[in-house]
């Protein structure tokens, strides 16, 4: 269990961000409560990826307020953030070409206890454990996504942030993701999901909020979904 | 053929110090980006230090092969806190050049309080004398600095390609953001392995002071070479540094019994021969 279900786990409030003069981040305010899958949508560029980088403290410059379990972030390192158990699984996937896929499963430490063994890892994503000696980057794209996911199981994070998972690749590898991320949800992980791919979304999220222009415009739960189905293709221009 | 065998010997005693040297190089420009000038200087220290701790502090060669390098690498981790961490993500030559100046600003401090003639630094008891192989006169100490290196070198291309602690290394190399991202202390790691790297030099350092004697300037004769075998090897590659190290200290020992007039130029033309061919170096990756 990685925490009480329904409790406040990440409350982020007036978020804003730049990078270098370019202002991205205009107040982001949202909640994230323990064992949910919330998801982000937005159209390229509207902050979703700067969101979940201001809140893991890789974004140079941020101000506002980011509480995780209760403690204040905003000026934390990423290390130290890292440490307090929130996990970042990137857009670009962050395979490390000098390191083989065992080094890249086992990089991130542990950093608290209850993290998943590498036997329920290799339950959840077996490709992985035929292709250990390989290169990281010999493996395929949705193979690459799964080391991605894997390796920041085993570090005990309860909060995992996953950055447009499905990106690229095929349906068969985007259903297989749904399903990790459905289990991971059982589990009792919390998960704060971009995804561009709503219909990928809607079978794993509990809740939606809406980002443009750097601001959380709207929000809805899953079971609003089909009420606010027009909504929602007007703000993703689909 | 003796002079033969002993020009080998040469060789591969310059190819230690190459190697530990490059090595260090290499290990400094893979994790931080610095082109280290500052090196030659600080494998002198590593002498000098040997230097004092014998003649001031009556302790020994072989507490020195410890100390030394545990002392120039704090030097060398106050320098990367206190000037080079501040050049992260700028263009090379900022680095090359603050690093030159801590060089020129430390063989100068040196060369003001002892000169630039050679203090003499004695081998130890146990490494005195020679041993007769047939076919050549070995004498132990000049065995004994091939031998140690290459087990330093080894033993740095394990800790890097083989440990955790390597991989983290090899990681932050590629992506410090991301690695940072996991819970690494990246900020702490980089000023580790700046201080390895200086570690190093210094050991190398150490080896040469009874070989070489102890000057504010042998580092700085000794640099240049180091940087083409870095070149050539491929810049940031471990296995590459050493290997390319020990093999041109044979190549000049080698040039220097075949053609002596070339001894001193023939690293310079291999450089620039690899670097028309292949401008990564021998084992270098693209950019």
């Amino acid at each position: 269990m990685k925490g009480a279900t329904g409790g406040n786990i990440l409350q982020v409030r007036n978020l804003e961000a730049w990078y270098g003069e370019s202002h991205i981040l205009h107040g982001i305010n949202f909640d994230v409560n323990a064992g949910e899958v919330v998801t982000l949508l937005g159209r390229n560029g509207a902050g979703k990826t700067t969101t979940l980088k201001s809140i893991m403290g890789i974004i140079g410059k941020r101000t506002g307020s980011v509480k995780f379990n209760n403690q204040e972030i905003i000026r934390a390192t990423s290390d130290k953030i890292a440490r307090m158990g929130i996990a970042f699984c990137p857009e670009e996937r962050g395979i490390f070409s000098s390191l083989d896929v065992k080094e890249n499963l086992l990089l991130p430490p542990v950093v608290r206890a209850g993290g998943l063994p590498l036997e329920q890892i290799f339950d959840l994503f077996p490709n992985l454990k035929e292709r250990l000696s390989s290169q990281g980057t010999k493996l395929s794209g949705g193979e690459q996504q799964m080391l991605a996911i894997a390796r920041i199981l085993r570090t005990g994070a309860s909060f995992l942030m996953l950055d447009e998972p499905t990106e690229g690749l095929a349906p068969v590898i985007i259903q297989q993701i749904g399903h990790t991320i459905a289990r991971l949800k059982k589990e009792g992980f919390t998960i704060l999901l971009v995804e561009q791919n709503f219909r990928f979304a809607s079978t794993v999220a509990d809740r939606y909020y809406v980002v443009e222009h750097g601001k959380i415009i709207d929000g809805f739960s899953n079971s609003e979904l089909a009420a606010n189905m027009d909504k929602l293709h007007a703000y993703l221009g689909v | 053929m003796q002079a033969l065998y002993a020009q080998l010997l040469v060789g591969l005693i310059n190819g230690s110090f190459y190697a530990l040297l490059s090595l260090g190089l290499a290990v400094i420009f893979g994790m931080l980006n610095i082109i280290n000038f500052a090196h030659g200087a600080l494998y002198m220290m590593g002498a000098f230090v040997a230097y004092f701790l014998l003649n001031i502090g009556g302790i020994s060669y072989w507490w020195a092969l410890l100390l030394a390098p545990v002392i120039v690498g704090i030097f060398g981790m106050i320098l990367e806190r206190t000037m080079l961490q501040w050049l992260t993500g700028l263009d090379h030559l900022y680095g090359l050049l603050l690093t030159f100046g801590i060089a020129l600003i430390v063989q100068g401090v040196f060369q003001n309080y002892f000169g630039s003639s050679g203090l003499p630094y004695a081998i130890p008891d146990q490494l005195k004398g020679g041993m007769n192989l047939g076919f050549m006169f070995l004498p132990v100490y000049r065995g004994w600095v091939v031998i140690f290196s290459l087990v330093v070198c080894l033993a740095t291309w394990f800790l890097i390609e083989k440990t955790r602690l390597g991989a983290y290394l090899r990681a932050a190399t590629e992506n410090p953001t991301l690695v940072r991202a996991f819970g690494i202390n990246v900020p702490r790691m980089i000023t580790l392995t700046y201080g390895l790297g200086v570690g190093l030099a210094a050991l190398a350092g150490v080896l040469s002071a009874p070989i070489n004697q102890v000057r504010p300037l042998m580092g700085a004769d000794l640099i240049i070479v180091v940087f083409a075998v870095v070149v050539i090897g491929g810049m940031g590659s471990i296995m590459g540094s050493i290997i390319t190290g020990f093999a041109l200290g044979v190549i000049e020992g080698l040039t220097k019994y075949f053609y002596p007039e070339a001894s001193n130029t023939v690293v310079f033309v291999l450089m620039v021969l690899v670097l028309l061919v292949k401008p990564t170096g021998l084992t270098g990756r693209a950019a």
